[in-house]
C-alpha cells in the first residue's frame, strides 16, 4: 500500500482553535475527540479498577471484613457498568477517532460537531453513575446485567443508571454513524474496501453492531423504567409479564456487545502482528470474513447466557451448536495470526509484547468459551466463578492488552516522542504475569463450585481467593506504570521517526511525528 | 544452562500434572448422579481436546517466536496465503467440533427428561431462603442458613460447614428419580447442587423443572446461584441422601409433626398478646430481620425501621396488608406464603416491640379476614 502524499506542512500553523479549556469543549477535530475519549477512558479503568480492589479486599478471606453484603454487590455492579461502558468501549473509540482519519487518508470524521457531541454525552453520563452510589439506597446492586425483577427493587439509583445508560447508547450509536460514514465515503482515492487496514474492517463492523444493538438495549431499560415507576408489567408475572423476557432482550444486546469489545482489539492486533513480524498480514481476505462471521453469529447466541432459565431442549440445543460454530471463525483469526508470525522477522518492542500476550490469553479465554458452550457443562458452571475467568481472560487480557498494545504502538505518531521501552517492558510483564495469578485460580474455584457475586464464601474457595486478591492488588498496582509510561511520553522522550517502526506499513506512518494537527487536506492516492 | 532450566522446567510440570490429578479441588465436585457424571466426562473429554489444540497452537507461536527472531538473524518471507492450509484449518475445527456435540446432545436430552418420577419436590426460592413442600406427602418447611452471625463476623471460629449448612435439610432416598419443580416468591433464584449436576433457576410466577437421583447415601451441599439481593451468599441449599427405609420413616416423622402444628394453629383459636408476642419474635427473626434487622430499626437508605413506623404504629388492617402484599416496586415482598397465625403473631409483635406499644393483639382470624 504505497501512498503518495502530497505535505503541505505549511497549514500546520493556521490551526485556528481556542486555547486552554475551550479548545477540549469546543473541538471538532479527531485528533482532539480521540485524546478526549482515551483521557476519559483512562481515568474511568482507575475507578473501576479501584472499585475492583474493594471487591478483592472483601474476597481476600472468608467472613465479612469490610463492606456490608450491599455494598459488596454494588462494588461489583458498578465495576462492571464502568469498566464496560466507561473505560472499554470509550476507549476504541478514541482509537478509531485518532486512527481511522489518518488510516484511509481522510482530512477528519464525517460528522465533525456531531463527534464532539458524541464524546460530551459521557461525562455527564459517568457522572450519573459515579453519584448513584451517594443517592438512598446507593449505587445498583443487582449485577451489570441489570436483571428483572431485583432491579425493579432497586432505589433512585437504578434510575441514575438507566439513565446513563440511555445517554451513553446515544453517545454510542451517534459515533457509530460517524465511523460508517466516515469509512465507507472519505477513504483516499484507490482505497477501496478490501484494501483497508485491518483496523478499520473491524470497526466497520463494531459500528454496524453497535447502531443494531444499543437501541436494544435502550429499549430494555426503558421497559425496567415503566416497569418501576409507570405501572407496567413487562417483566412481572403477577401482571401477565415475564421476567426472562428481560433476559432475552439484554442479552440479544449483550452478546453482539461481547464482540464490541473485542473486534477492535482484533484489528489492533492485526496492524501490530504484521509490523513487528515484518511480514504482511496472513490471510487478509479470511480475516475480513472471519470478522464478519463473527459478527453475523453473535447475533444466534444469545441464550447461551441463559442455559439455566428453563429452555426446550430444542433451544439449548440450537444455542450450543450455534456458539459452538463460533469458535471457527474464531480460531481462523488465531492462526492467522501466528502464520503471520511464521518465518517473519520478529522483535519484540512493547506493542508486539502486548499483541502476543493477547493471542495467547485471549485464546486461554477462548477454550474457557468452548468448555462453557456445551449447554451440560455450561449448567454446572453458570453463575460460577469460572464464568468470572472466562469473561475476564477475555476482555482484560483481550480487549484491554489490545488497548494497551495499540496505545504503545501508536503513541509515539500521537506524541511525536518514543515512550520509555524500559516501563513498558515492565508494564507488560508485571500485568501478564499478575493478571493470570489473579484470574486462573478463579477457574479453579468455579469448577469446585463457588458462585460469583457473593461476599462471603465456604472455606475450600479460601485459598483460591486469597491468591487471587494478592494478584489483584499487584496487577492494579501495575497500571500505575501505564499511566507513568504515558504522562512521561506525552511529555518528552526520544523524537520519534515518520514511520517509527521499521516494519510499519500504512497511511498513518507517512504523516510527520508527531501528526499535525490537521492531515490529509489534500487526499493520498493509494496504489 | 537452558538445558538445566528446561528439567527443572519439566520437572515442575510433572509435578503440577499429578497434583492436579490427585486432587479434586481443582476439578468439578465429585459426581454423585447419572447426569453428574455425564456432566463431569464431558468437561474432561473437552479438556483433554482443548489441551491438544493449546499444545500444537501454542507450540507453533513458541516455535515462531524463538527461532524467527530477527535477533537471531532470521530474515522475512513474504508469503501471505495459502488457499489449503486456510481451508484445513477451517475444517479441522469444524470436525472437531461435531465430535464434541454428539456426547453433549445426548445429555442434554436426557436432563431434559423429567418424565415417571418417584417423588416431586417444589423448591421455592425467598429473599433468602429455600422453602420446600414435598407435593404428594404433604410435606411443608423453610430452610434457612444455620451458620450464625458470630462466625460470619468473625468473632466464632468459622465450622467445616460455614456458610453451606441449614437448619431444615432436604430429604430424599437414593436410587429414586426425584423432580424439583423450582419457582420464585420475589426475585429469580437458583436451586443448585453441583454434585448432583443440577441447578435450575427459580423464576417468580413462573415454574421449571429438572431432576436427579442419587447414587449413594450422603450430605450435598450447594448454594443459590443467581444473584437474589443482598443475602444471596447466605442461602444454601442441602439435601441428603438416605436409604429409603430411613427416608418413609423421616416422612412418618414430618407428616406427624405438620398435624401437631396445625392443630396447635386451628383457626378461630383465641390467642394472647404473651404468646403472639413470643411466637412473632421468632417468626420476625426468621422472616422481616434479614433486612429490617433484630434491633427494628432497618437499614437507612436501603430498609424503612419498623420502631415508630406509620405502618407499624398506624391502622393495624394497614399493616396486615403490608405483609400479605408486600409493596411493588421495593424490596418488600408479599408474606402471604406463611400461616394466618404466623402472620398474626409477627404483626403483633412488630406493633408491640421497640418502643411501639399499640397494644394490639392480631388474631388469625384479622388476617384471614383480610386475605384476598
Amino acid at each position: 500500500m504505497d501512498a503518495v502524499h502530497v505535505h503541505d506542512h505549511g497549514h500546520g500553523g493556521h490551526a485556528h482553535h481556542p486555547a486552554g479549556i475551550m479548545r477540549w469543549i469546543t473541538t471538532t477535530n479527531h485528533k482532539d475527540i480521540g485524546t478526549l475519549y482515551l483521557v476519559f477512558s483512562l481515568t474511568m479503568f482507575f475507578v473501576g479498577g479501584l472499585l475492583a480492589m474493594g471487591i478483592r479486599a472483601e474476597l481476600f478471606q472468608p467472613g465479612l471484613q469490610f463492606w456490608r453484603p450491599e455494598f459488596f454487590n454494588e462494588l461489583t455492579t458498578m465495576h462492571g457498568l464502568i469498566m464496560i461502558f466507561g473505560a472499554i468501549m470509550p476507549a476504541f473509540v478514541g482509537f478509531a477517532n485518532w486512527q481511522i482519519p489518518m488510516m484511509i487518508g481522510a482530512p477528519d470524521m464525517a460528522f465533525a460537531r456531531m463527534n464532539n457531541w458524541s464524546f460530551w454525552l459521557l461525562p455527564p453520563a459517568a457522572m450519573l453513575l459515579i453519584i448513584s452510589f451517594f443517592v438512598p439506597g446507593g449505587a445498583p446492586a443487582g449485577g451489570w446485567t441489570m436483571y428483572a425483577p431485583l432491579s425493579t427493587q432497586m432505589g433512585p439509583g437504578m434510575d441514575l443508571t438507566i439513565f446513563a445508560v440511555h445517554i451513553m447508547g446515544a453517545s454510542s450509536i451517534m459515533g457509530s454513524i460517524n465511523i460508517v460514514t466516515t469509512i465507507l465515503n472519505m477513504r483516499a482515492p484507490g482505497m477501496t474496501l478490501m484494501k483497508m487496514p485491518m483496523f478499520v474492517w473491524t470497526w466497520l463492523i463494531t459500528a454496524y453492531l453497535l447502531i443494531a444493538v444499543m437501541p436494544v438495549l435502550a429499549g430494555s431499560v426503558t421497559m425496567l423504567l415503566t416497569d418501576r415507576h409507570f405501572g407496567t408489567h413487562f417483566f412481572n408475572a403477577a401482571g401477565g409479564g415475564d421476567p426472562v423476557m428481560f433476559q432475552h432482550i439484554f442479552w440479544f444486546f449483550g452478546h453482539p456487545e461481547v464482540y464490541i469489545m473485542i473486534l477492535p482489539g482484533f484489528g489492533m492486533v492485526s496492524q501490530i502482528v504484521p509490523t513487528f513480524a515484518r511480514k504482511p498480514l496472513f490471510g487478509y481476505s479470511s480475516m475480513v470474513y472471519a470478522t464478519s462471521s463473527i459478527a453475523i453469529l453473535s447475533f444466534t447466541v444469545w441464550a447461551h447466557h441463559m442455559f439455566t432459565v428453563g429452555m426446550p431442549a430444542t433451544a439449548q440445543l440450537f444455542f450450543m451448536y450455534a456458539t459452538m460454530l463460533i469458535a471457527v471463525p474464531t480460531g481462523v483469526k488465531v492462526f492467522n495470526w501466528i502464520a503471520t508470525m511464521w518465518k517473519g522477522s520478529l522483535t519484540f518492542e512493547t506493542p508486539m509484547l502486548f499483541a502476543c500476550g493477547f493471542i495467547f490469553v485471549f485464546s486461554m479465554g477462548g477454550f474457557t468459551g468452548l468448555v462453557l458452550a456445551i449447554t451440560p457443562v455450561d449448567i454446572q458452571l453458570q453463575d460460577t466463578y469460572y464464568v468470572v475467568a472466562h469473561f475476564h481472560y477475555v476482555l482484560v487480557a483481550g480487549s484491554l492488552f489490545a488497548i494497551f498494545g495499540g496505545t504503545y504502538y501508536w503513541l509515539p505518531k500521537w506524541t511525536g516522542h518514543m515512550y520509555d521501552e524500559t516501563l513498558g517492558k515492565w508494564h507488560f510483564w508485571l500485568s501478564m504475569i499478575l493478571f493470570n495469578v489473579t484470574f486462573f485460580p478463579m477457574h479453579f474455584a468455579g469448577l469446585a463450585g463457588m458462585p460469583r457475586r457473593i461476599p462471603d464464601y465456604a472455606l475450600q474457595f479460601a485459598d483460591f481467593n486469597m491468591i487471587s486478591s494478592v494478584g489483584a492488588l499487584g496487577f492494579g498496582l501495575s497500571q500505575l506504570i501505564f499511566l507513568w509510561a504515558v504522562i512521561k511520553c506525552i511529555r518528552g522522550g526520544k523524537q520519534a521517526t515518520d514511520q517509527v517502526w521499521e516494519g510499519a506499513e500504512g497511511l498513518e506512518w507517512t504523516l510527520p511525528s508527531p501528526a499535525p494537527y490537521h492531515t490529509f487536506e489534500t487526499p493520498p492516492v493509494v496504489k | 544452562m537452558t538445558s538445566k532450566l528446561a528439567r527443572l522446567f519439566a520437572a515442575a510440570m510433572a509435578l503440577t500434572a499429578t497434583g492436579i490429578a490427585g486432587a479434586t479441588q481443582y476439578n468439578l465436585q465429585p459426581p454423585q448422579s447419572i447426569i453428574a457424571r455425564e456432566i463431569y466426562d464431558l468437561h474432561s473429554l473437552i479438556m483433554w481436546i482443548i489441551l491438544a489444540i493449546f499444545v500444537v497452537v501454542f507450540g507453533a507461536m513458541a516455535y515462531s517466536i524463538i527461532k524467527h527472531r530477527k535477533s537471531v538473524g532470521h530474515k522475512a518471507e513474504q508469503f501471505h496465503e495459502n488457499t489449503t492450509v486456510e481451508l484445513i484449518w477451517t475444517i479441522i475445527p469444524f470436525v472437531i467440533l461435531i465430535g464434541m456435540a454428539y456426547p453433549a446432545t445426548k445429555t442434554v436430552i436426557a436432563m431434559k427428561d423429567t418424565s415417571n418420577p418417584d417423588l416431586t419436590i417444589k423448591a421455592t426460592g425467598y429473599q433468602w431462603k429455600w422453602g420446600y413442600d414435598y407435593l404428594k406427602e404433604g410435606i411443608s418447611f423453610y430452610s434457612s442458613l444455620a451458620t450464625p452471625r458470630d462466625q460470619i463476623e468473625g468473632k466464632a471460629p468459622k465450622g467445616d460447614a460455614y456458610l453451606l449448612e441449614v437448619d431444615n435439610p432436604v430429604v430424599v432416598p437414593v436410587g429414586k428419580k426425584v423432580r424439583i419443580i423450582t419457582t420464585a416468591n420475589d426475585v429469580i433464584h437458583s436451586w443448585w447442587v453441583p454434585a448432583l449436576g443440577i441447578k435450575q433457576d427459580a423464576i417468580p410466577g413462573f415454574v421449571r423443572d429438572t431432576w436427579f437421583k442419587a447414587d449413594k447415601p450422603g450430605t450435598y451441599r450447594g448454594q443459590c446461584a443467581e444473584l437474589c439481593g443482598k443475602d444471596h451468599g447466605f442461602m444454601p441449599i442441602v439435601v441428603e441422601a438416605v436409604e429409603p427405609e430411613k427416608y418413609a420413616a423421616w416422612v412418618k416423622d414430618q407428616q406427624a409433626k405438620m398435624t401437631k402444628v396445625a392443630a396447635a394453629d386451628e383457626p378461630g383459636k383465641s390467642w394472647s398478646l404473651e404468646d403472639l408476642k413470643a411466637r412473632g419474635e421468632k417468626v420476625y427473626a426468621a422472616n422481616c430481620a434479614a433486612c429490617h434487622q433484630a434491633s427494628g430499626m432497618g437499614v437507612p437508605g436501603a430498609f424503612p425501621a419498623l420502631s415508630g413506623s406509620k405502618v407499624a404504629t398506624g391502622p393495624k388492617d394497614g399493616h396486615i396488608n403490608t405483609v400479605l402484599s408486600g409493596r411493588p416496586g421495593t424490596a418488600m415482598a408479599s408474606f402471604k406464603h406463611l400461616s394466618d397465625t404466623d402472620i398474626a403473631a409477627v404483626i403483633t409483635y412488630e406493633r408491640n416491640a421497640w418502643g411501639n406499644k399499640t397494644g394490639d393483639a392480631i388474631m388469625p382470624a384479622d388476617v384471614k379476614a383480610l386475605r384476598k
